[in-house]
């Protein structure tokens, strides 16, 4: 079976019962996606598939052939962090950094929905075609991600800073894949 | 406490300062510069790049997977095991059931010797008999999760069941005195209370009950084990690397030093990443196998074996006079509890050090019953403690027509009320005074139910908060100086997200008088000098005490080798400080050498010292406390009873602040799972089958971003002069006191007195 995982073509057999989750940490050592529950409650698995975020412990990876999968190592690495990666450091968006990962990739296929108009619970207008990322609408939308630690508050400001409030992002990384 | 502890205690407190080790003034406690200073994780760039390796992700050649099967009983024993058909399933390496499974001793209960971390004495998957409702009958091993996972699946076990005590209200009819409340009596009394309650002229009494939690570290509990011979390497994910491999290894009947274990990266722990079946299981796998294994539990897994915050039901009751002050203060209570751990969930603590009273009355009782042993979650006593004792306080205060924090100012003591020791630093009555001030306490109209926005009810609440300073014993580290004069500190200690990695390079640089980038502080495996456990809020103090006790090792050691042809010469190290990359004289800034030329002139290509920390008697003489001041704005639906923290702040006295970053991120983090304890967790345990029926994070309701609103804290940051660099421990003071600073807003917006958590919309309709 085919993949194309950060910009990689990669080929791997397997039990088809295989999740995408299990295949990227068991069988490709791409353990940079968490699991934390395993059954689509706390978001720590989160990945983009084509831009979108999915959990990808609910996902089975035979279903992903061929789609544009990125983890969290396709954002960035030590020394060429992604922006949001950077902004998560210096907000201490995180405290042990197991949910981060999901965290991070949530928060650009986040973005990529409001960019495209997506509305959530809490917007007010349902015919605006992008929508703003006030505090009540990045809370709202990221609430699929849990943390335990309560690093929440520095998430939020880590995200607020790398998509400015209008819902567009700043640099070009960081639209690199929330296309 | 035993006698002897007793009498310690007695001759410590007519000792000087000066005599006490550890109890002299740690100079580095009024330094500024690098320390407080906000500086971001060492290890944060690795962790947001998905690169930090934690325990169940850590590779090896020909691994097995294992999937652990519950008894679905709750007490009584196995009558027959069917394991045919998952051995004959695709890829299943091995069933382990009590009739294969390696004969192990049972682990060493935690706190029955220094390094006994076990979580309960029962032996494990030892025999038939069965404890409690989800202990492991047998573990299944495969080439693959799903292979596993299946075979799991197939695994027939039939029970005869005897009667269990599943039913708390029943069994807390035969509750007794545990031998002790973590070292105190399980009564503790001054005066007359009962007495004293009924003639006070203003009193409440009353009962307050809070349900089961589980800590729910995102990370699933996890190991990689491998034998070597009798070498035993175990990759956990533990807040207790030396107190595991020595239970380990007195299961197996090896010495400690023939195990490995290694946990740099812990994915959150809060008392929950301890010592459970499962690494046992996992060896004990690996052993009958001959493989190396890999353990990740499900989360259905973690809540059937590993232990959470136990249930309490607490009675409160304050007499007091017309003026204000108290005269009985009485908390009460029991706890349901196993008769294999010893866990007694110390909720009557807070009221032995925080307020002035003429009587006291405090009593614990724990009620046995067949279930998974309980174990400590952050602030393990004082989290709902404080709900209890803090809400009384707030119906005290209103019945007697006083402010809340006029209340407490007119109860504040002068010294321990209970001990009688003094207070080593108290501020508690500043952080009200401040925090209030920041918060606008002066705006809450003391009437409930005066403040309405639309279909919303708008309330203020406060609470005092507390935790005490601990400094565990036993702790090493070593200090590595190399030819270009950086460093190297090491112990084996533990980084679950608190900072530790950060704020003991940051000490160390200001210790040693090294730039941060000279200083790299090692930690999480167990190869390094004997660390402490990670609990308790004492993880920083304890490892501070031991880079002190080796920093005077090393000033020895380099006043040696510098000899007489150095600036030094002739300064004893009471006349030296570290500074600029080396020693230098107190008295005359110029004479300085620095290490790497007290290195090179000696021919040394490095210099290593190793010590242990000093007895923690400090904590004899002094009442070490840390306090806060929670405050908590709630808007109540008045249509649908649904509540929502939409502000909160925490102000407080901790001592020194050693990273003002990672210190509010560790003060809100537990300020959040204040949030939880107050308004959703709860584990709901079936009284009829002992079985806990919400074993997943769908359905056990943790926060989330949306129910976090913005949160501001702010701290006294006055040194301790007791404490190793003046601080006293910031990892579980978060949580305490904020169920009852969000319970006494409830009561302000609605008028309504919740007094059992969570406070559900259906408690308020
Ligand atoms: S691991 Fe996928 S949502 Fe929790
Ligand atoms: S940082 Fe630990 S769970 Fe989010």
């Amino acid at each position: 079976m085919r993949f194309t995982i950060n910009d990689k073509p990669v080929e791997a057999e397997f039990d088809p019962r295989t999740s995408l989750l299990d295949l990227l940490r068991d069988h490709l050592g791409l353990t940079g996606s968490k699991k934390g529950c395993n059954q689509g409650a706390c978001g720590a698995c989160t990945v983009l598939v084509d831009g979108e975020r999915i959990n990808s412990c609910l996902a089975l990876a035979v279903q992903y052939q061929g789609r544009a999968i990125t983890t969290v190592e396709g954002l960035g690495q030590t020394g060429s962090l992604h922006p949001l990666q950077q902004a998560f450091v210096e907000h201490d968006g995180f405290q042990c950094g197991y949910c981060t990962p999901g965290q991070l990739c949530s928060a650009i296929g986040m973005a990529g929905e409001a960019a495209r108009g997506v509305p959530s619970v809490v917007t007010a207008d349902l015919g605006d075609e992008t929508v703003t990322l006030s505090h009540d609408e990045l809370r709202e939308r990221m609430s699929g991600n849990l943390c335990r630690c309560g690093a929440y508050n520095g998430i939020i400001d880590a995200i607020t800073e790398t998509f400015a409030a209008d819902g567009s992002q700043k640099g070009d990384a960081g639209a690199r894949k929330a296309a | 406490m035993s006698i002897i502890q007793d009498a310690v205690k007695t001759a410590v407190r007519f000792v000087p300062d000066r005599w006490l080790p550890g109890a002299s003034p740690d100079p580095l406690r009024e330094k500024h510069g690098l320390l407080g200073a906000p500086i971001s994780r060492v290890d944060g760039p690795l962790k947001v790049a998905g690169q930090a390796r934690f325990a169940a992700e850590v590779p090896m050649e020909g691994l097995a997977y294992a999937t652990l099967v519950h008894s679905t009983i709750a007490r009584g024993h196995i009558t027959s095991l069917d394991t045919s058909k998952a051995e004959a399933a695709p890829g299943v390496v091995l069933v382990m059931t009590h009739e294969n499974a390696p004969r192990m001793n049972a682990p060493a209960m935690f706190m029955s010797r220094p390094d006994a971390v076990g979580a309960s004495d029962l032996p494990v998957m030892q025999n038939r008999d069965i404890h409690w409702n989800g202990e492991p009958v047998a573990l299944v091993l495969a080439e693959t999760q799903e292979q596993a996972d299946h075979a799991a699946t197939l695994v027939k076990v039939e029970y005869e069941s005897a009667t269990a005590v599943t039913d708390f209200q029943a069994a807390k009819l035969a509750a007794h005195h545990p031998q002790s409340i973590l070292g105190e009596p399980p009564l503790f009394e001054i005066g007359d209370a009962e007495k004293e309650l009924n003639e006070a002229h203003h009193r409440v009494d009353l009962v307050f009950r809070t349900p089961r939690h589980n800590h729910n570290a995102i990370e699933l509990h996890g190991a990689t084990v491998r034998w070597d011979g009798d070498e035993l390497t175990v990759h956990d994910a533990t807040q207790m690397l030396n107190g595991t491999a020595g239970t380990l290894a007195e299961i197996f009947g090896i010495n400690p030093d023939q195990v490995h274990v290694s946990s740099p990266y812990v994915g959150g722990g809060f008392g929950g990443k301890a010592l459970w079946n499962h690494q046992i299981l996992a060896a004990a796998a690996s052993r009958l196998s001959g493989r190396p294994v890999r353990i990740v539990l499900s989360r259905e897994s973690v809540f059937r074996i590993v232990g959470g915050r136990t249930t309490t039901e607490q009675r409160v009751a304050l007499g007091a006079e017309r003026n204000g002050s108290l005269r009985a203060l009485i908390h009460t209570g029991t706890v349901a509890m196993t008769e294999h751990n010893n866990c007694p969930e110390q909720f009557t603590f807070p009221a032995r050090h925080l307020y002035a009273s003429k009587s006291f009355r405090l009593e614990q009782s724990v009620a046995d019953m067949d279930m998974m042993a309980n174990t400590f979650m952050r602030a393990p006593g004082e989290s709902v403690g404080t709900f209890a004792l803090e809400c009384a306080l707030d119906e005290l205060a209103e019945q007697m027509e006083l402010d809340p924090i006029e209340l407490r100012r007119r109860i504040e003591p002068e010294k321990d009320p209970t001990s009688n020791n003094p207070f080593s630093s108290r501020y508690l009555l500043q952080c009200f005074e401040q925090g209030g001030e920041r918060f606008g306490w002066n705006r809450r109209d003391p009437k409930p139910g005066a403040r309405r926005e639309g279909e919303w009810l708008v309330g203020l609440g406060c609470a005092t908060g507390t935790y005490p300073y601990h400094r565990m014993p036993g702790g090493s580290a070593r200090i590595r100086i190399e030819a270009d004069g950086s460093a190297v500190v090491s112990t084996a200690v533990h980084e679950m997200g608190m900072g530790t990695a950060t704020v003991q390079a940051q000490a160390a640089a200001a210790r040693l008088g090294l730039p941060l980038e000279k200083v790299r502080f090692d930690y999480g495996d167990t190869s390094l000098p004997k660390g402490v456990l990670a609990g308790g809020s004492t993880q920083t103090a304890s490892i501070s005490a031991a880079v002190i006790a080796a920093n005077d090792e090393l000033v020895k050691e380099l006043i040696r080798l510098a000899g007489n042809d150095s600036p030094l010469a002739g300064l004893g190290a009471d006349k030296l400080e570290a500074r600029d990359e080396g020693l230098a004289s107190v008295d005359e800034p110029g004479r300085h050498e620095t290490y790497a030329s007290i290195l090179a002139r000696a021919g040394r290509d490095h210099l290593e010292v190793e010590a242990a920390a000093p007895p923690p008697l400090e904590m004899m003489k002094y009442s070490m406390h840390s306090t806060a001041a929670q405050f908590a704005e709630v808007r109540v639906n008045s249509v649908t009873g649904e509540v929502r923290v939409c502000r909160m702040l925490g102000s407080f006295d901790c001592g020194r602040i050693l990273n003002a970053k990672t210190a509010t991120s560790q003060f809100r983090g537990g300020m959040i799972m204040g949030i939880g304890l107050a308004l959703t967790e709860e584990t709901l345990f079936d009284p009829r089958s002992g079985r806990i029926m919400n074993p997943s994070l769908a359905e056990y309701h943790v926060p989330v971003h949306m129910d976090v609103p913005e949160i501001e804290v702010m701290w006294t940051d006055i040194p301790d002069p007791h404490a190793p660099l003046g601080a006293r421990g910031i990892g579980e003071i978060g949580i305490t006191g904020v169920a009852a600073a969000i319970a006494n807003a409830v009561y302000n917006a609605t008028g309504r007195r919740v007094r059992d958590l969570p406070i559900t919309l259906d408690k308020l309709l």
